[in-house]
């Protein structure tokens, strides 16, 4: 990673942990394990104009994980698709920022999640749709590894690799939340296995993001990120006590520091 | 209703190439012609209710029209959670058209059974709601609000009024003005009250849309209803608060004609279901007599 991305992640991580810090609310650990992909995303494949004109032609990201919306928030803020000090409003009762990301509120969210397992057909269908339209475009969903529990998620894979829906990825943010309760192992054989193009990578490699992001396929393309949670801040990674877990001033603090000499 | 609704369908595909029909692998014979001629815009999605919901909202949010045709319990009931987040929440424009309300499927028990649909979709918010009489009321009211930029739930019954009609979307016909007792018939239960409600000189309004739930005509009977009848072909209580509501604080007798929040928990015949619930004109009108003697 460069400096200036090396810095720009950073800035993102500690806006994170002060955006939650000051609302005492949020998923950090989540948003953290995917700030890397959503950064690219943005910042590599979507044109973030054509998002802010509504163009049918533009690429598409639906965060079927929205409890990860963070990660989001913080880099449509970095693209300046709302000014900062809306953000300082998260969680707030009248804020157009809540726990999960909603489309009825904030420019550059293309669908409202939260229960898992919505975003990702949401997506297929506008995956469909634009095929139809014969639209070149890229339609980019994350979910969580946790949500591959959900039905839907494997309902959606026969959709997708029976249309042969070619233009849609799935990121699977593979950081393990779901181990304890209910584990997916081999889910690269699994989305193979449903007829989608499947690829392992670690989620925390810009270059191997953008590399899988660009891979080109008569079929689905499913990416298996393997991911940190609360990644980047060292107290937090992998410690699932933290899942949903108010950030004092004096740990804010911390985290600066600890940001500041990694 | 149903091959009113291929009927219909097929007709609009003509005019409007932003409809799209997915079919929860039911339906399919029907819509066979369509699946040859716009093999794009049809699609026999499967038996995944709850992806189809949310792939439908897709579809709905780059500018298609979906229509959604599948069996009412497992459209409301399995994806009940993706009509309310994905198209209720969304406030996109989807049709969703059941079959199978209430105990149309008779023999087939309670897995098949959904008296509960009515119910439970105006816990959704945004979601119009429409119980058309026949086929020929199906027609007009689809027609007439397919297109509306929100969901919109449309149950189709193997039950037809012999009636002939012109309904409009969210209004109610007033079919009958009596004296003191009022019935609010909803959807196909006219056949077997209609003539017994001009006999007895009864207020008839019947409604078709649920929501949008039109209180106007209930104006227009304010002052001379102290007693009312809701005959609902689904569980009890699906306009009750409106009318409730609507009467704000005068004093009203209330009974139904509806299915009692029980399993049905046997099989045979539609009929027999209609016989042993009350939807006959025998509980009509003995319940009518029982209200005018009370």
């Amino acid at each position: 990673m460069n400096n200036l991305r090396q810095k720009i992640l950073k800035k993102l991580t500690y806006r994170i942990a002060e955006v939650s810090s000051k609302a005492g609310e949020g998923h950090v650990p989540s948003a953290l394990s995917i700030l890397d992909i959503v950064w690219v995303i943005y910042n590599n494949f979507i044109n973030i104009n054509l998002i802010k004109n509504n163009s049918k032609k533009r690429d598409f990201f639906i965060l079927s994980k929205g409890h990860g919306c963070l990660a989001q928030y913080v880099v449509l803020e970095e693209k300046k698709m709302f000014s900062k000090n809306l953000l300082n409003s998260f969680c707030k009762y009248n804020s157009k920022f809540g726990g999960h990301p909603d489309v009825n509120k904030i420019k550059g969210i293309e669908c409202s999640t939260g229960s898992l397992g919505h975003g990702f057909p949401f997506a297929a269908g506008i995956a469909y749709g634009n095929k139809l339209l014969k639209i070149n475009s890229k339609i980019i969903s994350i979910i969580g590894d946790g949500e591959c529990n959900e039905g839907s998620i494997w309902e959606t894979c026969l959709i997708a690799s029976h249309h042969k829906l070619n233009n849609l990825i799935c990121v699977i943010d593979k950081n393990k939340s779901t181990d304890r309760a209910l584990k997916i192992d081999n889910l690269e054989k699994k989305f193979d296995s449903f007829g989608w193009k499947s690829i392992e990578i670690n989620g925390h490699s810009h270059n191997e993001i953008i590399k899988a992001l660009s891979i080109k396929s008569k079929k689905p393309i499913a990416i298996i990120a393997n991911t940190i949670k609360g990644r980047g801040i060292k107290f937090m990674e992998n410690n699932p006590e933290w899942h949903h877990k108010n950030i004092n001033k004096e740990l804010l603090e911390k985290i600066k520091l600890d940001i500041l000499n990694q | 209703m149903r091959s009113q609704f291929t009927k219909t369908v097929t007709e609009l595909f003509e005019k409007n190439k932003k409809i799209f029909l997915i079919l929860g692998d039911i339906g399919v014979f029907g819509f066979r012609n369509l699946l040859k001629t716009k093999p794009t815009r049809v699609l026999n999605i499967g038996i995944l209710e709850q992806a189809t919901i949310s792939f439908a909202a897709g579809l709905s949010k780059i500018g298609f029209v979906p229509i959604v045709h599948t069996i009412a319990t497992f459209m409301v009931d399995r994806a009940f959670e993706q009509l309310k987040l994905d198209f209720g929440y969304h406030k996109l424009n989807g049709n969703f058209i059941s079959v199978g309300g209430s105990y149309d499927y008779a023999a087939l028990g309670c897995s098949h059974h959904c008296p509960e649909d009515i119910n439970l979709m105006k816990n959704i918010p945004t979601m119009q709601i429409v119980v058309p009489g026949n086929s020929a009321e199906f027609h007009q009211l689809f027609n007439q609000s397919y297109k509306k930029k929100l969901p919109k739930y449309f149950r189709l019954s193997s039950e037809e009024n012999k009636l002939n009609l012109n309904v409009k979307f969210g209004k109610a016909n007033i079919l009958n003005q009596g004296k003191k007792i009022t019935v609010i018939a909803i959807g196909p239960v006219l056949n077997f009250l209609y003539e017994e409600c001009i006999k007895m000189n009864l207020n008839l309004i019947y409604y078709t849309s649920i929501r949008p739930f039109d209180y106007s005509v209930l104006k227009k009977i304010k002052n001379k209803t102290e007693k009312i009848i809701i005959v609902e072909p689904f569980y009890e209580g699906s306009i009750t608060n409106n009318v409730i509501n609507f009467f704000n604080n005068k004093k009203l007798h209330i009974e139904s004609i509806s299915i009692p929040y029980n399993f049905l928990e046997n099989y045979g015949s539609k009929k027999e279901h209609d016989e042993k619930l009350g939807f006959s004109k025998k509980n009509f009108t003995t319940k009518v007599k029982k209200l005018i003697n009370n």
